[in-house]
């Protein structure tokens, strides 16, 4: 098969507008979690979110003007309008901006989203009960479907390959550029757009989450201290949104065109729970054969990997990642060093596997480890590093990312330095 | 310019993203402004809610122009 390489990402988050600025505040401690204050919450359990750190576009906030035309900003949901803007910034990182039509045919999309345009639906059903059906905007339908993010990004960039979308749950980011990958490497398309935006924070979804009891609701007076992976006190899920995208290209494609290189996508691996609709099966074991396949995948032993990017969400589905990622390990537990990245900027869910898997490439590329805020009294004891509080400088040739979703579905992808 | 004609205006500068002095009353919504099919649904509903009127599918399908909008606004509205 073809191989597949990184040329070019793109974020928005809630620290920042950018990779980058996302990055170096990851590698600050600084975390995105605040009390909600663009709705009511007063009457919902969990009160706060990771948002978007909208601006002027300076000093790294998100000016979405800078992205896509106002008048289309309104006709879809914000996660679109993350895509677009996570999409272009990947493609400009990347530097290709397909012309010819040879260019355009074998270039495709794969952008996914775990719920898609919920925002627009709530406003929209209380608006059909309150107006009737004739104030149902004509955009409501191609505003909302998560493919549109796909469809959008193909549409502004002129990508005429693939045009494909994934959805499952919290797992959409990882298995997108799985899958995108998958397509290069078949030969389906030379160059694909892959990655999951997300734009869940509103009331519908507060309360959903935290009828399902996933969300955090013991700190809603100190935000900060909520997002706390694998701390003895943690008690659910911080919501977040944003986009993690990435540009993925056949390595020979990448080396023609003198294409800078993040990485190359080694090892793929997916696995079903057949367990339970929102929790994981026993010890972890569907998230431990998806490692596992994701190692057969790219022909490693698990002693090569340096750093594990943890699904880590701070609820009670840590401990049993941590268990199956020891299992994995052996004897290299001791030399591994793993951190969960949701404890600063909460769990972008649909966009969490793309987001963390540029985080991965960027530890890689500057030989850091970004931290685990919050892990004051680890709930067990592990020789695995998990990096509390402070980001760690180490060489990074081989690293890992994992992502489970609702559903029972599991993806774990795996970078090597080229 | 008169009162319907300001308000139409507004409408069509807010909901097609263009400039102001584009928006003449022979402007064609589709051929000079840059609307598609749904942008003219989109359009015929703020004009339904600017005007408080209900414009009927068939008579929204002569709504062509500024001028067409205009004139069925002045006839119509309440």
């Amino acid at each position: 098969m073809r191989r597949v390489v990184v040329t070019g990402i793109g974020m928005v988050s809630p620290l920042g507008g950018d990779a980058e600025t996302t990055w170096s505040n990851i590698l600050s401690a600084r975390s995105a979690t605040k009390k909600v204050e663009n709705f009511q919450v007063d009457d919902l359990p969990a009160q706060i979110a990771c948002q978007i750190p909208f601006g002027d576009g300076s000093d790294g906030s998100f000016n979405a003007d800078d992205w896509m035309e106002v008048k289309e900003q309104r006709k879809v949901d914000p996660f679109i309008v993350y895509a677009v803007s996570a999409a272009t910034q990947a493609l400009n990182d990347a530097g290709w901006h397909p012309k010819t039509d040879d260019e355009q045919h074998t270039t495709g999309t794969m952008i996914g989203s775990g719920i898609g345009g919920l925002q627009g639906i709530e406003q929209t059903s209380l608006l059909l009960a309150e107006r009737g059906p004739r104030r149902v905007s004509p955009f409501f339908i191609p505003g909302r479907l998560i493919n549109l993010a796909s469809g959008y990004v193909s549409i502004m960039h002129g990508l005429k390959g693939p045009n494909h979308s994934v959805v499952t749950a919290c797992s959409t980011g990882a298995h997108a550029i799985g899958d995108a990958g998958r397509m290069i490497a078949l030969g389906d398309a030379d160059v694909m757009v892959a990655g999951g935006a997300e734009s869940p924070v509103c009331r519908l979804s507060l309360a959903g989450f935290a009828a399902c009891k996933a969300l955090s609701t013991d700190y809603n007076e100190t935000p900060e201290k909520a997002s706390r992976p694998w701390d003895e006190d943690r008690d659910g899920f911080v919501m977040g949104e944003g986009a993690g995208i990435v540009v993925l290209e056949e390595y020979d494609h990448a080396q023609a065109r003198g294409a800078k290189i993040y990485g190359e996508l080694i090892g793929y691996g997916l696995s079903g729970d057949a367990f339970h609709i929102t929790a994981p099966a026993e010890n972890h074991e569907g998230a431990f054969r998806a490692m596992k396949a994701s190692l057969k995948r790219a022909g490693i032993d698990a002693s090569e990997i340096d750093y594990v990017n943890a699904h880590g969400t701070s609820t009670m589905a840590d401990t049993m990642e941590l268990g199956a990622v020891e299992r994995l390990a052996g004897d290299h537990a001791s030399k591994l060093t793993m951190s969960s990245t949701k404890s600063a900027i909460g769990h972008l869910l649909g966009a969490a596997g793309s987001v963390e898997a540029i985080f991965c490439l960027q530890a890689m590329r500057d030989s850091k480890v970004p931290p685990t805020l919050n892990l004051d009294n680890p709930a067990s004891d592990t020789q695995i590093d998990l990096v509390p509080h402070k980001a760690k400088d180490k060489e990074l040739t081989t690293v890992l990312s994992n992502s489970f979703g609702f559903g029972g579905t599991n993806a774990s992808l795996v970078f090597r330095k080229v | 310019m008169s009162d319907t004609a300001e308000r139409v205006t507004k409408i069509v500068v807010e909901h097609l993203g263009v400039e102001e002095d584009k928006v003449v009353l022979n402007a064609s919504f589709i051929d000079d402004l840059g609307a598609d099919s749904l942008d003219t649904v989109e359009l015929v509903m703020a004009f339904e809610e600017e005007f408080g009127v209900e414009i009927p599918d068939d008579s929204a399908e002569t709504i062509q122009t500024v001028k067409d909008a205009v004139d069925y606004l002045e006839k119509n509205k309440a």
